[in-house]
């Protein structure tokens, strides 16, 4: 501990977190070592929708080492509830979720019997002695059939497919449309795709009859929400459901969810309690019956004036809900309606949602949540104007920027931004790229009959998730900073970091308001029963969220501190209290905080009314989401021969408010950047026809590699919010939400030559050698 | 059948069934839970260890077929509480956020600069191929991998390989 | 993830991975680098009742690079090809090839014959062989060994000329004559399989005039091929620019049926099969690209 010592906030700490992780002594669910441990393996349907004729559970359960075997009926007799879905609509019609189908299977990954065995591999081979025999249907797959009449229905009990339909809306949008100089229509598919963490899900359940405690570990974003949620469909008391997040491998919004899974684990173990059960995905299983994101079809259309300027935006669109509304899912491409303006002032706009089901794995929010979708959309648009007027993209975008000086800034869907200068940033942007001199380089190349394309993207994402009033089940987030008797720190926060850094981060952030060296200070998370109540790790929220929840935190402790230290020190009161480099000084006399720990927790001369003990937990309720915003710009070259698209420049020019740690936050938009890079280029969840997943593995769903992404040009601009007293808006997503558009644009652009207006994606080099094709020689 | 193998230098000898794979070997019955399970399609590289010196992907080879060989895993990198350059250099660089991917990442890595001690950027890139993150966009990971050569080079490195200079650019296409 | 059952036997010499074969007839299968027989067996979608190791068979996995035919042993892994100096000299189309295999982990596992007798549709090793005009030596119940053509070795889908109870145990490729060799491949995104795939060995001295030309195609149709057409285009005339194009033109003459699925439909690798076979072809001719 050193006064005089450079702050830790501000600056690339290396993370605490990895020196477990570097040496392969970290615990991932899969890594945690129980006693008389029992494996679980789940028969799933290999059809997409078909009626249970009947299901032949004999042999596997008298297979060598087969201790159990559930279906629904015995989830039926013990009284389990459904799946939840958290995000109901209005008038949605919602079907019962059964954790294990009843009657009917309604997409092929469905969890139908689950089996459970002395070894992994007994539990697995007991899977193919069962046998079945099921009716197949026609599946709903293709979402606009699915809602035409005739079409076979997901769920007959609902009499449609149709789940919902939502509006948002404002201004006079015919008028606008009337009047507009020009009006650009496009139809957008914005893919499904697969979250794919590295670590699969996967869980282990225990329950201990004596105790009547049951405790989950799962990989989740969520340990609070998943107690709750847990608790609630099991029929237990929530004070005797523990729920651990232990490591956790990536989530993407894959792992904010409540899964079927975690009941059926849950009540296998209360079956076999004390005995545990663990499940672990495969990654083919991961595939199928994790959440996948985005799966939006959607028609925008925009009206302009003559010089460019956006005067409204119309977008009718189709959400792919798949079988079961999961978690979160309805509430998903509501978000696109609230982003669709992006960062432009627009006078008019609206948006007709619908959402469907179909027979395939349920959509729910990944890495970006509807943000991306509404991105897109804008920034695709806005190119469309600037194609149609012969304007430069870039000029059409700073024709419809508000000025920094009309922040806060109340948006066409209702939103207020809290901050932002978006010239500001795409100034820095284009100047970083040397755009001018890009498009200079593009006429030459278009000479030599190279096709060089460069794209422009200017995203606003909504952050920090959120005031309580946006999120069903609350969007504070909480901490407690509890100095031990001998001065070191524990922080334990709501908020559960998988990978974003939060350990660190926080600990910076604790260090430096305490005075302590890093290594002073371990930051806790995930763990219901040692972390007060808290909501999660997702919407780009740890941080500005819960990382303000911990300022206040320290606030409060120091404030106590300073109590006792005026006692002791015979000051008059705690404002006299000096407090610098966890020293409290006051009458020329000082005390560390360990001394002061010590004082507090033994208790021998306190303050009157003073509690013993030293510490304190805030619970941070933010007034407005935050509004992170930046431009980046793409350059590639599209081979004229074979479709192949190369990314030869990427520059992202980021604005998330404060940063605590550079290196995190680089981190967070290079993984944001190749999570659309993947959307872009290569990722999408293919059913066929008849409901099967084509790309059900890693041989057909391509995630980037290494060699698939050029090096990144990062910078950023810092404009403060008001929304949280750190100034921090959050990063996780920025990348995600940015990056797509910016990749799409730069490729139309460079196949301009051949009349190319929009290109679905992902980006397929047959897709764009199809377009060169069509579009002649040019 | 009977196995005997010596991992991270300490021999061990165990009865197996032939089809137990070698990532199950080392997690459940050794309890090294340093190499992990990505996928079953040999594509992710999570489960990459040295197996008689050189990189293979633990899930696509069988105990048995290890019987006799020296395999090294993650936890066998560090050497009397000093961490591997590449531990080190993914360290220094935030060449990993979950960690999930990490330990096979850093063995690849390690067999990279072990074949080709001065990478260009491009070979760095090519020479990961195997190994799948989704958290970092690997340019911090690359990062890492180019710190470790450079704190390599500063010591005794392994010779090169013939072919190690050449090693392929492994870009989609040729 | 969990393969079912098997037994497992790891003979030390050919003879007696012939006589375990022989004697366990449909349910026993060979093992080589496992690297698409183990996934088969974990994914479930194929079953053994025995495997039978090859990898512990000393006189299958030598390489001698030496003399003339380069001899390799069919256990010979990818990377092995890859790394050797003397490979690299005496035939820089098979270090290529080898090196554009999967991944460096996979290519220390999988071998050469493994993948040959295995017969993927996209695996990169049929390319070189047909383009080569490697032999491949069989060995079966009897003492006496089997030389057959690689071009007499692709039969079909995953299917070959080896009979039941027979071994692919070698791979015999002549030196190329002076002149130029080249493997473009096409990965498909996701599994690093080829979508096409196309080596060519020309073989010219200083007056371009091409003595010999051999070309295997991967990845275009239900079995790698030759491509003989473009060989006759080329061989005996001089390899200028229209030549090459010219012949590249015909790499996928007579594919009748091409392979077609999510990541490129039989129309665009047929291109890609041209596009890259020209490309080839200036790369093996000493020309710049295009």
């Amino acid at each position: 501990m050193s006064a005089a010592r450079e702050p830790y906030v501000g600056r690339r700490v290396k993370r605490t977190e990895d020196p477990r992780l570097i040496r392969g002594l970290a615990h991932y669910v899969d890594d945690l070592r129980f006693a008389d441990l029992l494996h679980v393996s789940i028969v799933r349907s290999m059809y997409a929708h078909a009626r249970i004729v009947s299901l032949d559970l004999a042999a596997a359960r008298s297979a060598a080492g087969v201790v159990d075997v559930v279906t629904v009926e015995d989830l039926d007799r013990a009284r389990i509830g459904d799946v939840p879905c958290a995000a109901s609509m209005a008038g949605m019609k919602t079907p019962a979720h059964r954790p294990l189908a009843r009657g009917k299977v309604r997409f092929v990954g469905e969890p139908v019997a689950a089996i459970v065995a002395t070894s992994a591999y007994a539990a697995r081979d007991a899977v193919d002695l069962v046998s079945f025999e099921f009716d197949p249907l026609d599946a709903a797959v293709d979402l606009e059939k699915a809602l035409a009449p005739g079409s076979p229905l997901v769920h007959e009990e609902l009499g449609t497919n149709k789940a919902f339909e939502w509006s948002v809306a404002s201004g006079d949008l015919d008028a606008v449309f009337k009047s507009a100089a020009k009006v650009l229509t496009q139809r957008i598919v914005h893919q499904r795709l697969i979250p794919c963490p590295m670590e699969p899900r996967g869980c282990v359940a225990q329950y201990l009859p004596g105790e009547r405690q049951l405790t989950l570990w799962t990989s989740t974003q969520i340990p609070h929400l998943v107690r709750t949620a847990l608790a609630a469909v099991l029929g237990l008391a929530e004070n005797r459901v523990r729920v651990v997040a232990p490591e956790v491998g990536g989530g993407f919004g894959a792992k904010l969810n409540f899964y079927a899974e975690e009941i059926l684990l849950s009540v296998l173990a209360m079956r076999l309690g004390p005995r545990p059960v663990k499940w672990i995905a495969t990654r083919r299983e991961d595939f199928a019956a994790t959440i996948h994101g985005r799966g939006q079809l959607g028609m925008i259309e925009g009206a302009a004036d003559a010089e460019g300027r956006l005067l409204g935006i119309r977008y009718r669109s189709i959400q792919d809900l798949g079988a079961y509304p999961q978690l979160l899912a309805p509430a998903i491409p509501t978000l696109t309606g609230l982003m669709l303006p992006g960062c432009y002032k627009v006078g008019a706009m609206r948006m007709d949602l619908t959402g469907v089901y179909t027979n395939k794995m349920s959509t729910d929010a990944y890495r970006g949540a509807g943000r991306p979708e509404a991105t897109y959309q804008i920034e695709r648009l806005i190119d469309l104007v600037a194609d149609e007027l012969k304007l430069d993209p870039v000029e059409v975008r700073r024709r419809n920027f508000p000025a920094a000086s009309e922040f806060p800034f109340k948006t066409a869907s209702g939103l207020t931004y809290d901050s932002g200068d978006y010239r500001r940033a795409m100034d820095k942007a284009l100047a970083l790229a040397g755009y001018e001199k890009l498009r200079a380089e593009q006429q030459s190349a278009r000479l030599e009959g190279r096709l060089l394309g460069v794209g422009v993207s200017s995203y606003v994402e909504i952050c920090a998730l959120g005031p309580s009033a946006a999120l069903a089940a609350g969007g504070w987030e909480s901490a407690t900073v509890r100095i031990e008797p001998s001065g070191k720190v524990t922080v334990l926060t709501g908020a559960s970091p998988h990978g974003q850094g939060q350990e660190t981060s926080f600990a910076q952030l604790a260090a430096d308001f305490l005075g302590t060296d890093l290594d002073d200070v371990i930051v806790k998370h995930g763990d219901t029963a040692e972390v007060q109540y808290g909501i999660g790790t997702f919407g780009s929220r740890a941080t500005a969220v819960g990382g303000t929840a911990l300022w206040h935190a320290l606030g409060r402790v120091v404030e106590k501190a300073k109590r006792l230290a005026a006692h002791l020190l015979g000051a008059a009161s705690a404002e006299a209290v000096g407090f610098e480099g966890g020293v409290f000084v006051a009458n020329g006399k000082t005390l560390t905080l360990a001394e002061l720990a010590t004082a507090a927790h033994h208790a021998k001369s306190l303050p009157e009314g003073f509690e013993p003990g030293l510490q304190a937990t805030y619970a941070f309720e933010p007034k407005n989401f935050t509004f992170p915003f930046g431009t980046h710009v793409c350059v590639v070259e599209v081979d004229r021969n074979t479709g192949d698209v190369r990314i030869v420049r990427y520059v992202a020019v980021d604005d998330c408010g404060r940063v605590l740690n550079p290196l995190l936050v680089d981190g967070q938009v290079h993984g944001g950047i190749v999570q659309a890079l993947g959307q872009a280029l290569f990722e999408e969840a293919v059913y066929d026809e008849g409901g099967q997943l084509v790309t059900g593995t890693f041989m057909d769903y391509a995630l980037p590699r290494a060699h698939d992404c050029p090096r990144f040009e990062t910078d950023r601009t810092e404009t403060p919010t008001d929304v949280n007293p750190l100034g921090v808006k959050g990063v996780g997503e920025a990348g995600t939400i940015g990056a797509t558009p910016a990749i799409v644009n730069a490729v139309v652009d460079a196949l301009e030559p051949f009349g190319v207006r929009h290109v679905d994606m992902p980006l397929r080099p047959e897709k764009i050698w199809r377009l060169i094709q069509a579009g002649g020689k040019a | 059948m009977k196995l005997a193998v010596t991992v991270n230098e300490k021999a061990h000898e165990h009865e197996v069934e032939p089809r137990l794979l070698l990532v199950h070997y080392l997690r459940e019955v050794l309890g090294l839970t340093g190499t992990h399970v990505g996928c079953e399609t040999t594509l992710c590289g999570a489960c990459t260890v040295l197996l008689d010196g050189v990189p293979v992907k633990a899930c696509t080879v069988l105990a048995i077929q290890a019987d006799g060989a020296k395999v090294v895993t993650i936890e066998g990198l560090e050497k009397d509480g000093v961490l591997d350059a590449m531990q080190q250099g993914f360290w220094e660089c935030h060449g990993l956020q979950c960690g999930f991917c990490t330990p096979g990442m850093i063995l690849a890595a390690r067999d990279l600069l072990d074949r080709n001690p001065h990478p260009t950027e491009d070979q760095v890139r090519g020479g990961l191929d195997g190994n799948l993150c989704r958290c970092t966009g690997y340019q911090h990971i690359v990062d890492a991998v180019l710190h470790a050569a450079k704190k390599r080079g500063a010591s005794a490195a392994p010779a090169p390989s013939p072919a190690a200079t050449a090693a392929p650019g492994a870009g989609r296409h040729a | 993830m969990i393969p079912a059952p098997f037994d497992y036997a790891a003979p030390r010499t050919i003879d007696q991975a012939l006589a375990a074969l022989a004697e366990g007839g449909e349910g026993t299968k060979p093992l080589a680098g496992g690297q698409s027989l183990i996934p088969v067996l974990k994914l479930r979608l194929g079953s053994a009742e025995r495997l039978l190791d090859l990898g512990r068979i000393p006189e299958l996995r030598a390489i001698r690079a030496d003399g003339d035919p380069l001899v390799f042993g069919a256990a010979a892994t990818h990377a092995a090809i890859e790394d050797s100096a003397a490979v690299r000299a005496a035939c820089p189309l098979f270090s290529e090839v080898a090196g554009r295999i999967g991944d460096r982990q996979i290519r220390n596992r999988g071998t050469l014959g493994g993948s040959l007798a295995h017969a993927d549709p996209a695996a990169d090793w049929p390319a070189a062989v047909l383009a080569l005009e490697a032999v491949l030596v069989a060995r079966g119940p009897g003492k006496v060994a089997r030389s057959i053509a690689a071009r007499e070795f692709f039969r079909g889908l995953m299917s070959t000329a080896l009979a039941p109870g027979e071994l692919l145990v070698e791979v015999r490729v002549r030196r190329p004559g002076a002149g130029g060799t080249a493997y473009q491949k096409v990965r498909q995104s996701a599994s690093g399989f080829a979508i096409a795939g196309v080596a060519v060995v020309l073989e010219y001295g200083a007056d371009r005039v091409c003595k010999r030309a051999g070309v295997g195609v991967t990845g275009v149709a239900d079995r790698p091929y030759a491509a003989l057409a473009v060989e006759k285009a080329l061989t005996g005339r001089r390899l200028d620019e229209a030549t090459l194009a010219a012949a590249a033109a015909l790499v996928v003459e007579g594919v009748k049926d091409p392979l077609s699925d999510l990541h490129a439909s039989g129309e665009y690798r047929l291109h890609l099969a041209r596009v890259h076979g020209e490309r080839a072809l200036r790369r093996a001719a000493g020309l710049a690209p295009a």
